[in-house]
């Protein structure tokens, strides 16, 4: 155990696993004390699919090392396809617990199908390329559920593009509206679905960083010349990091979604895919727990300062600056890696 | 300094294609062999009718003047760029369309002039990196973290701590390979190239910014790779010490011509390698 401890990686597993928890039980005993405002108590689960789809897109920008502009696009699959899931199996699920699991795993199937489409053109180009294709594919997603029309009658599922022409029976219903997204949906996410959620989705990344596939993709970040060179074959493994990320978003999207009762194409656009970026870029590339915090904090903010909120958008910017400007500065660079380096001396 | 002696010496005798291979390799199919390989960059060749042989435990050198298209040649065997002309046979197979990552497969491993690790992994992970295509399971056992997950780990754990014994380096298993000093990622570099398990080994400049007792010691260290493994290696190097203390056969590049082929003692001696090192002789 003493080992495992000294594992530096595993260590801040741990500990970004402990936080969760930590946290998770912390809100739930001020909620039941009735210490928390319905405002602040309604953001619980928005939290968390934020704090998912941080983590996810650091899945694809700090581990994969390409920055991804159209994330909210597989949130917004996942959303409208976890609550059909939802809607449709109501009658035929009523556990709202069981239901509210296979949407999130419908959720994420199609995210990840999706994820998969879009990484075949999107893999082969690097860098600034790739951002900007990402961005389009965003937009594209977004695009077709507003012109999306699903119906469900006895018959079974109607879908069309463009028009409803879905001609549903008598007794049929009309799930996904186009431009009027789903309404009346039957609020199933809770708090600690959330959670059971960040938590699943840090497993499955953590492991799989440290497993054969997620380190091919890290040497591929790294260097993808040397890589090729000890025959680690570029897109199939980068597909495997961006899919999973994908998948994580779609649930993300279906527990988002699930929280409300009515949800819209236009919630999950391009602002929504900057916004989970600024998350990422706050809590650090490739630092997941930094993730979890910044999309924590900057989901409660503009709450917080709710007459301030036309400076919302001020605020973030001057924040995301100011941590850009305060990373690359050399000096508290050196400031930063000297405490450090004495606090590993006191350790030693 | 000094020749380097090794267990199994032997003198060269010269082959059809009028290059040398050691004879205790003569009678199994060369590692290598290229016949009129050739490559143009647009209007510029930068080299041409390049053939080339080498045995199957041999130690081949690559040595010319700077640009003279000795690391081109790497990138060709090693398909980072793809022949305009001429065929390269690996183990008597032809290689003709196949890419980077199906020449590693195929059994070459390189390392670069440029050293390129994975500065932000430790160096047990560079190493096990190497092991990528030998050491498998699949993304969900290591998700999941099922049996097949521990008992291959600990097998590549294992194998990475012996390669890396080979140049004393099992104790920095857990440093981050960009904070190595230099001839340690140097030679990182090389270990994690013999992780891949390969029938020949290409080293571009091992021994470049090392002082003369560390390129001793990597002297003697290639040798003991050759004999422990059993494979080829190839070497580019401008330390002279290095390719004439160890290499059996050496080539000499020009412009990316071939200007002569031998041994160690015929290259020294060869008018040709002296002019196109040191310039021509003044008349009278």
């Amino acid at each position: 155990m003493k080992n495992l401890l000294h594992n530096k990686n595993l260590r801040s597993q741990l500990l970004t696993y402990g936080f969760v928890i930590v946290a998770f039980a912390v809100l739930q005993l001020i909620a039941a004390g009735g210490g928390m405002s319905s405002s602040l108590k309604g953001m619980l689960v928005p939290i968390c699919a934020y704090v998912v789809m941080a983590v996810s897109l650091n899945l694809t920008v700090g581990v994969l090392g390409e920055l991804s502009l159209g994330h909210a696009g597989f949130m917004s699959v996942g959303a409208f396809m976890g609550v059909t899931a939802a809607i449709s199996l109501q009658s035929a699920v009523p556990a709202p617990g069981l239901r509210l699991f296979i949407a999130l795993v419908v959720g994420a199937v199609f995210a990840a199908v999706v994820g998969f489409l879009v990484g075949i053109p999107v893999l082969r180009l690097k860098g600034d390329y790739l951002a900007i294709v990402t961005l389009a594919f965003g937009e594209i997603i977004k695009s077709i559920f507003n012109n999306l029309y699903i119906g469900l009658d006895a018959r079974g599922f109607h879908v069309s593009l463009l028009q409803d022409r879905t001609n549903l029976e008598q007794g049929g219903r009309l799930i996904l509206g186009g431009p009027m997204g789903i309404s009346g949906i039957q609020k199933l996410s809770t708090f600690l679905a959330g959670v059971i959620l960040i938590l699943v989705c840090l497993f499955v990344i953590f492991n799989y960083v440290n497993s054969r596939t997620g380190r091919a993709v890290m040497a591929l970040r790294d260097n993808r010349i040397a890589a090729e060179s000890i025959g680690i074959s570029a897109t199939r493994h980068k597909m495997t990091a961006f899919v999973l990320s994908a998948a994580m978003a779609g649930a993300a999207g279906a527990l988002f979604a699930l929280n409300y009762s009515t949800v819209v194409p236009n919630k999950f656009d391009f602002n929504t895919s900057i916004l989970v970026l600024v998350f990422v870029v706050l809590g650090g590339l490739g630092n997941m727990f930094g993730s979890i915090l910044a999309a924590t904090a900057l989901t409660i903010l503009p709450e917080v300062l709710r007459e301030f909120q036309d400076y919302r958008m001020l605020i973030y910017a001057i924040v995301l600056i100011l941590v850009m400007l305060g990373t690359n500065n050399a000096k508290l660079r050196s400031l930063f890696e000297k405490l450090r380096r004495r606090r590993r001396e006191e350790q030693s | 300094m000094g020749k380097v002696k090794s267990k199994n010496e032997s003198p060269l005798v010269p082959v059809p294609s009028t290059s040398y291979i050691p004879q205790r390799d003569l009678d199994k199919t060369p590692i290598l062999e290229t016949r009129y390989l050739g490559i143009d960059f647009g209007g510029l060749t930068a080299v041409d009718d390049f053939n080339l042989t080498i045995g199957r435990t041999e130690i081949a050198g690559l040595i010319g003047p700077n640009g003279a298209g000795k690391t081109t040649v790497f990138n060709l065997i090693t398909k980072v760029y793809q022949p305009t002309r001429g065929t390269i046979l690996l183990d008597g197979r032809d290689t003709q369309g196949m890419n980077t990552v199906q020449i590693s497969k195929a059994g070459i491993a390189r390392t670069f002039q440029n050293i390129r690790l994975f500065d932000s992994l430790s160096v047990e992970d560079n190493v096990k990196l190497g092991m990528h295509n030998s050491i498998k399971y699949s993304m969900a056992s290591g998700i999941f973290r099922l049996p097949a997950y521990w008992r291959r780990e600990k097998v590549a754990h294992e194998r990475a701590m012996e390669l890396l014994s080979i140049f004393d380096m099992q104790d920095m298993g857990k440093m981050q390979a960009g904070s190595l000093p230099y001839g340690a990622q140097r030679r990182l570099e090389i270990v994690r190239a013999l992780a891949t398990n390969p029938s020949l080994l290409l080293l571009d400049e091992p021994a470049a910014g090392m002082n003369p007792s560390e390129t001793y010691e990597l002297m003697e260290n290639i040798v003991k790779i050759r004999d422990t493994f059993q494979i080829a290696i190839m070497l580019i190097e401008h330390d002279m010490s290095l390719v004439m203390g160890i290499c059996e056969g050496i080539c000499v590049l020009n412009f990316g011509k071939v200007i002569a082929k031998g041994t160690p003692e015929d290259i020294q001696s060869n008018p040709v390698v002296i002019e196109a090192y040191l310039g021509k002789k003044k008349e009278g």
